[in-house]
Order: structure tokens, then C-alpha cells, then sequence
């Protein structure tokens, strides 16, 4: 038999249909749905009659427009109110499961979906988002669609989707103090340029992404769409069948035996054939961070910005310029030093209970640098409970920062939650387009230990320091 | 979607790379439930200065302009955020095609989900292109899709791909809705197998 990659496995067992010179029907087994995207494709299902075909595949939560700051409803925000209405009412009326606003389970989408146990290996995945790459941790195939496709999602549970290309991106080594899962993707994105990814999927392998626990394969899987790739993937292993064991939605006793013998099955096979690869040694990794206005654009903490003349065509440079204009930056500029006004440590990339217990590793018995203001979002109802049961939200809250609910808060900034005008933020997010988290708001993302050690020294400082 | 065969009209140049989805169509936005009113808001961050004023460098404030029905563009258009919005704010202000060197995965799917054409040329050829019309912003195109051909001031001038499954569904207007809708036998079948 030809040896295959874990995605052409997966994608295989789900084909429903394949003509040649078209795009394949592929089988979903779970739809997560969110509020901001799904309420017009579920218009065009009344227009046209169609119920949602498999609502038990079907599961739905509010966390892009709702407030982190106070949850009584109704919210301060108005447009926020009508969307959370909307999905309850579609929920209720279509019959699938809505984890609602103040319940146990109620969190990002992206953190629940693993939380809970319904992310499971060899799945085929989607939601209205694009960092729905990260359920790619578990050895599922997840990627984020558009309202059209949501819309044939809910109406046939197929979607109509090109085969991508794949490619391995091997991690060897081990890395170094300071360096995280958040640096590593980082570097990734770097090396391949935010368009190296397009039409691809990544494979994570190596022994650095081996040794990674499931939240930091979640943070690297999470990012995946910032360097173009819809999806990146790792084989589960034992870290993943113990992380899901007795989950909510996890199977249960037997059952959960025969998953494991059926999981175990999901990895490349030796002599498979990548359609490209990318080999990273992280021995001479650093903490890194960005200066510009695309994940793509970042340097290890000890360089400094480059000058145009690295980049090779005019365009490049023209956009290198512009960005540096934006985040108003000069050429050769070291960052290190750089004062700081903001620190927002959450996000689907980066709020979960061990980003928040690194982050207060360093903050704890420290306050939050004179004129820095900082924001804390967990990433679920079960993480913000974990941390405060754990001491950690009283760490937080005694040096200064503001402890919110979960939610995506200023990561997209739909709602009024935004980052202030002309400021720098230094920050845990995984997107720093210009304008995105508020009007000339200037956005350096990083680590969440790199963001902590800015809260406590005012400015982007080199956490290998205080460790 | 609607049926397409022809494109006919003017191009506006917007020679940036990395146009991602948030600057088509910012995020505050998001809160509308409906698919319409995004022209108002599309490119509105370059559009419109930070005090609101309108920028009268950005082309799309630029007369000579108006009606465009082709945008050109740098390399990675439409990277990040799957928002779909900023497939409509596009056709909603009147653009029927975009050509640039290379689009980013979601926003194509989201494109043939609603018939907004994406042409991928080599970079040379859109700069050629881009240089072509802001020396000359009333240079007519006519973009055939059966033909698979461009052409300018009524002179063939390149031909572009298109996949024949999208060239059927754009001289169709096929629905993607109902195209897997007509596939319940299939999907019946893969159930019972599988689930």
C-alpha cells in the first residue's frame, strides 16, 4: 500500500465525493458555529426551507462580540445583545447546542472545542474563523470557511473543498530558556513568509513539537493560518489520547479504548511523500517579537528591525516601509527598550491555564510598570475558575491588571473592546494588522512570558533575564 | 449566485501587497447580521484618514475611478480573518473581478461562493497592468470568461486559468447550496458506512 501522510488519511476517510478536475465533497463531523458568522448563512437556510441536517454535529458558542468586562446582559454594547439573541434563537430553533454566555462550559470556541472533548483526532472539523487551525493539535483536519460554506455545512454536513498540498515543518532540538511554543510559530511564519503557506497544510513533526504538551500544540497549530496555511495538523500521541481521557465528550471506558487502537492508526507513515518541508533547528532560537503590521514580520529579541535593502523587490520594501510607518518604527531600530503602554495577555493563541501560570511565574510579587495598563482574558469559564482556585487571578489582580471573562476581546476588537490610538501594545495575539485591535492602535505580538516581563519593566525587555 | 460571462468596464489600481481581510472590511463591522451595506465600509481604514476626512491619495476616492469594475492588486490579497463580509463589501461596491499575483485560501472560496472572479498573473504582468492604468484610468476592459481571455482598449491581451468546475459554476450561477443539497444520496450513503 502507498505509504500516507495523517491529512491524506484523514481526508480520504471523508471523501463523499471525487470527480476529477472538480473540488472533492467532504464530510464534516463537527461544525463549530460562532455568532458573528453564522447568523446569514442561517438566513439563507429559511430562505430556502432547509433544516440543519445534523444539529448533533452541530455545536455553537458567543465569544467574538460579547464583552470581557461585565457579562449582565443586556451588554453596554447594543450590536453585541442582537447577535447573542440571534444564536439562541437559531440554536433553539435549528436544535443544536449552544454552550451559552455564564455556563460552565462557555468560553472561545477554539479553547471549549478541545475543553470539553469533542475535538478528536482523525476528525474533520470547521468554524467560521480561521484560527479553527488549532484543533489541528489533536490530529484532526480543522480549518476555518466562510459564511457560503457554513451555509452547506449546515445544510448537507459536506462542504466542497481542493485537496491541499502538504508540508512538514520538523522542529529538532530542544528549545532553548525563554523560547516558546508562540516563538516557534513565529519563526515558522518568519521563515515561510505569511504567503509561503497558501494552498498547503502543515505537519508539525520533530521532537520539539513531540515533547510539547497539547496547549502549546494548540498555540503552534492556532497560528497556522498567519503563514497562509488553512490548516496545520500533528500526530495524536499518547499526550493527546491522556488529554481527552474523561473529557465531557469524550468516549467513555471501552469505547475510549477502541478510540485510542483507532487514533493510535493516525500518523504518517514512514516514506510518505510531503509536497514540500521546512526543517527548523531551535537550538539557536530566541524569544521573539514583532515590529510590524503582519505576524510575518518578526525578529529574535536581541536583533534589530532590518533595513529595506534585505528585502529584494520594490514592493516588498514599499510594504516593509509602510509598516514601519505605521507602527512608527525607523530601519535598524532596536526594540529591546522600546516603553510600552498596553499589555493584553489572552486569545485563542494564548490563554490558556499554562500561558496564565507562566505569565504570573513572572509577575508574581511585581506590579504592573508606572503608566502601563493591563488586560488578562482567559480563554474559558474552567480556566478563569482554574486560575483563581490556583492564586493566579490575585497575582494578576494585586499587580495592576484588569481580570476579565472569556471571550476574544481586542484580539479583533469587533466590539468597543480596543487598544488605545498611537499606542504600543505588546501583546499575545496572533494577528497585528494595522488598525485591527483600534485606530492606529501599535501592536507587537510575542509570548505571554515575553508580554509579562514587559508588564513589570514598561517596556520590551528580554525575558531570558528574569528567569 | 448570478450568472457571468462577460466583465466589461474600468480598472482601479490598488498596488499593495498583503491586503488582508480586516483592511477590506474592518472588524467593528462584524456586528451586522445581514449581507448588505458592506460598499459603505469597504477599505475604510485607507479610505478615510484617521480624523475622517476622506484620503485623497487612495484611488478609490480618486473620479477618474468611479465604476470600476476591476480591481488590481499586490501579491497575498486577502489573508487572515474568514469573514466573508469582505467578498461583499468588494462586489457590493461594484468590483466583479480582482487580479493580483496570488490570493489567499479562504478568501478564494469565499470569492466562488458569491461569483467575484479572481485572476492570479505573474507579478510582472500586474504591475504592468497597474502601471497601464494609472496612466490611463479610462483604458476598457472586457474580461471573457468563456474565452478565458482579457482584453483592453478591444485588443486580446492575456488569457487567464480558471478551473472548469468554476468556469461552469460563474456561466451557470450555480448554487453551492444546492449543489450539495443534490448530493444527499452520496452523503446518505457515507453516513450509513461511517457514522
Amino acid at each position: 500500500m502507498k505509504p500516507l501522510t495523517i491529512f491524506e488519511k484523514i481526508w480520504n476517510n471523508h471523501v463523499v465525493e471525487a470527480v476529477s478536475g472538480q473540488p472533492t465533497l467532504l464530510y464534516i463531523d463537527l461544525h463549530y458555529v460562532i455568532e458573528v458568522t453564522s447568523p446569514q448563512a442561517l438566513a439563507s437556510l429559511k430562505q430556502r426551507d432547509v433544516k440543519v441536517r445534523r444539529p448533533d454535529k452541530t455545536f455553537a458558542v458567543c465569544d467574538h462580540a460579547i464583552p470581557t468586562l461585565g457579562l449582565t446582559e443586556p451588554f453596554a454594547y447594543h450590536p453585541a445583545n442582537i447577535q447573542v439573541r440571534e444564536l439562541r434563537k437559531n440554536a433553539s430553533h435549528y436544535g443544536f447546542k449552544l454552550f451559552d454566555i455564564g455556563t460552565k462550559n462557555h468560553g472561545i470556541i477554539h479553547v471549549i472545542g478541545p475543553e470539553t472533548g469533542l475535538t478528536q483526532p482523525g476528525k474533520t472539523i470547521v468554524c467560521g474563523d480561521s484560527h479553527t487551525a488549532t484543533h489541528g493539535a489533536f490530529g484532526a483536519y480543522a480549518f476555518g470557511i466562510g459564511t457560503s460554506e457554513i451555509a452547506m455545512v449546515f445544510a448537507s454536513q459536506t462542504i466542497l473543498q481542493e485537496k491541499p498540498k502538504t508540508m512538514e515543518i520538523r522542529s529538532i532540538g530542544t528549545l532553548p530558556k525563554g523560547v516558546t511554543a508562540k516563538d516557534l510559530i513565529l519563526e515558522i511564519i518568519f521563515r515561510n513568509g505569511i504567503n509561503g503557506g497558501k494552498g498547503y497544510i502543515f505537519e508539525y513533526t520533530g521532537e520539539v513539537i513531540e515533547k510539547m504538551t497539547m496547549e502549546e500544540r494548540m498555540t503552534v497549530c492556532n497560528m497556522s493560518i498567519e503563514a497562509g496555511a488553512k490548516a496545520g495538523i500533528i500526530a495524536p500521541d499518547q499526550a493527546t489520547f491522556k488529554y481527552i481521557k474523561n473529557r465531557l465528550y469524550a468516549p467513555k471506558g471501552k469505547a475510549f479504548n477502541q478510540a485510542v487502537k483507532k487514533w493510535s492508526q493516525l500518523s504518517t507513515d514512514p516514506g510518505a511523500k510531503y509536497d514540500n518541508e521546512l526543517i527548523i533547528n531551535t537550538a539557536e532560537m530566541e524569544p521573539r517579537i514583532t515590529y510590524g503590521t503582519n505576524p510575518g514580520m518578526s525578529v529574535r529579541i536581541s536583533e534589530k528591525i532590518p533595513k529595506a535593502t534585505l528585502f529584494n523587490t520594490q514592493d516588498e520594501q514599499k510594504a516593509f516601509l509602510t509598516a514601519l510607518n505605521y507602527m512608527q518604527f525607523h530601519e535598524d531600530q532596536k526594540l529591546e527598550g522600546l516603553k510600552i503602554q498596553n499589555v493584553f495577555i489572552g486569545s485563542c493563541t494564548n490563554n490558556r491555564l499554562s500561558d496564565l501560570r507562566a505569565a504570573a511565574a513572572i509577575i508574581q510579587n511585581h506590579h504592573l510598570a508606572k503608566n502601563v495598563k493591563g488586560i488578562i482574558v482567559p480563554g474559558s469559564v474552567q480556566i478563569k475558575k482554574q486560575a483563581e482556585a490556583e492564586g493566579m487571578a490575585e497575582i494578576f489582580i494585586r499587580a495592576g491588571f484588569e481580570w476579565r471573562h472569556p471571550g476574544c476581546s481586542t484580539c479583533l476588537a469587533m466590539n468597543n473592546e480596543t487598544m488605545p490610538t498611537n499606542e504600543y501594545t505588546i501583546g499575545t495575539f496572533n494577528r497585528n494588522y494595522a488598525n485591527r485591535q483600534g485606530k492606529n492602535a501599535k501592536i507587537l505580538l510575542a509570548s505571554p512570558i515575553m508580554a509579562a516581563a514587559a508588564a513589570i519593566t514598561g517596556e520590551v525587555y528580554d525575558v531570558r533575564k528574569l528567569l | 449566485m448570478k450568472k457571468l460571462k462577460k466583465i466589461q468596464g474600468k480598472a482601479l489600481p490598488l498596488m499593495l501587497n498583503n491586503i488582508d481581510t480586516d483592511q477590506i472590511m474592518p472588524g467593528k463591522y462584524l456586528v451586522w447580521i445581514t449581507n448588505q451595506g458592506y460598499d459603505q465600509v469597504l477599505f475604510e481604514n485607507l479610505r478615510y484618514n484617521p480624523d475622517g476626512s476622506i484620503n485623497q491619495n487612495f484611488p478609490l476616492n480618486n473620479p477618474e475611478y468611479q465604476g470600476a469594475k476591476i480591481l488590481i492588486s499586490g501579491n497575498g490579497f486577502g489573508s487572515g480573518s474568514s469573514r466573508e463580509h469582505a467578498v461583499w463589501a468588494l462586489m457590493q461596491y461594484g468590483f466583479q473581478a480582482v487580479i493580483a499575483p496570488s490570493f489567499h485560501d479562504i478568501f478564494k472560496n469565499n470569492a466562488a461562493s458569491n461569483g467575484l472572479l479572481l485572476i492570479s498573473l505573474e507579478q510582472n504582468l500586474v504591475e504592468h497592468l497597474a502601471d497601464m492604468v494609472s496612466k490611463s484610468p479610462k483604458t476598457e476592459f472586457v474580461i471573457d470568461i468563456p474565452k478565458q481571455e482579457i482584453e483592453i482598449n478591444n485588443q486580446n491581451w492575456h488569457s487567464f486559468e480558471i478551473s472548469p468546475f468554476l468556469k461552469e459554476k460563474f456561466l451557470n450561477g450555480l448554487d453551492d447550496v444546492n449543489y450539495v443539497l443534490s448530493k444527499e444520496k452520496a452523503i446518505q450513503k457515507w453516513e450509513e458506512l461511517h457514522d
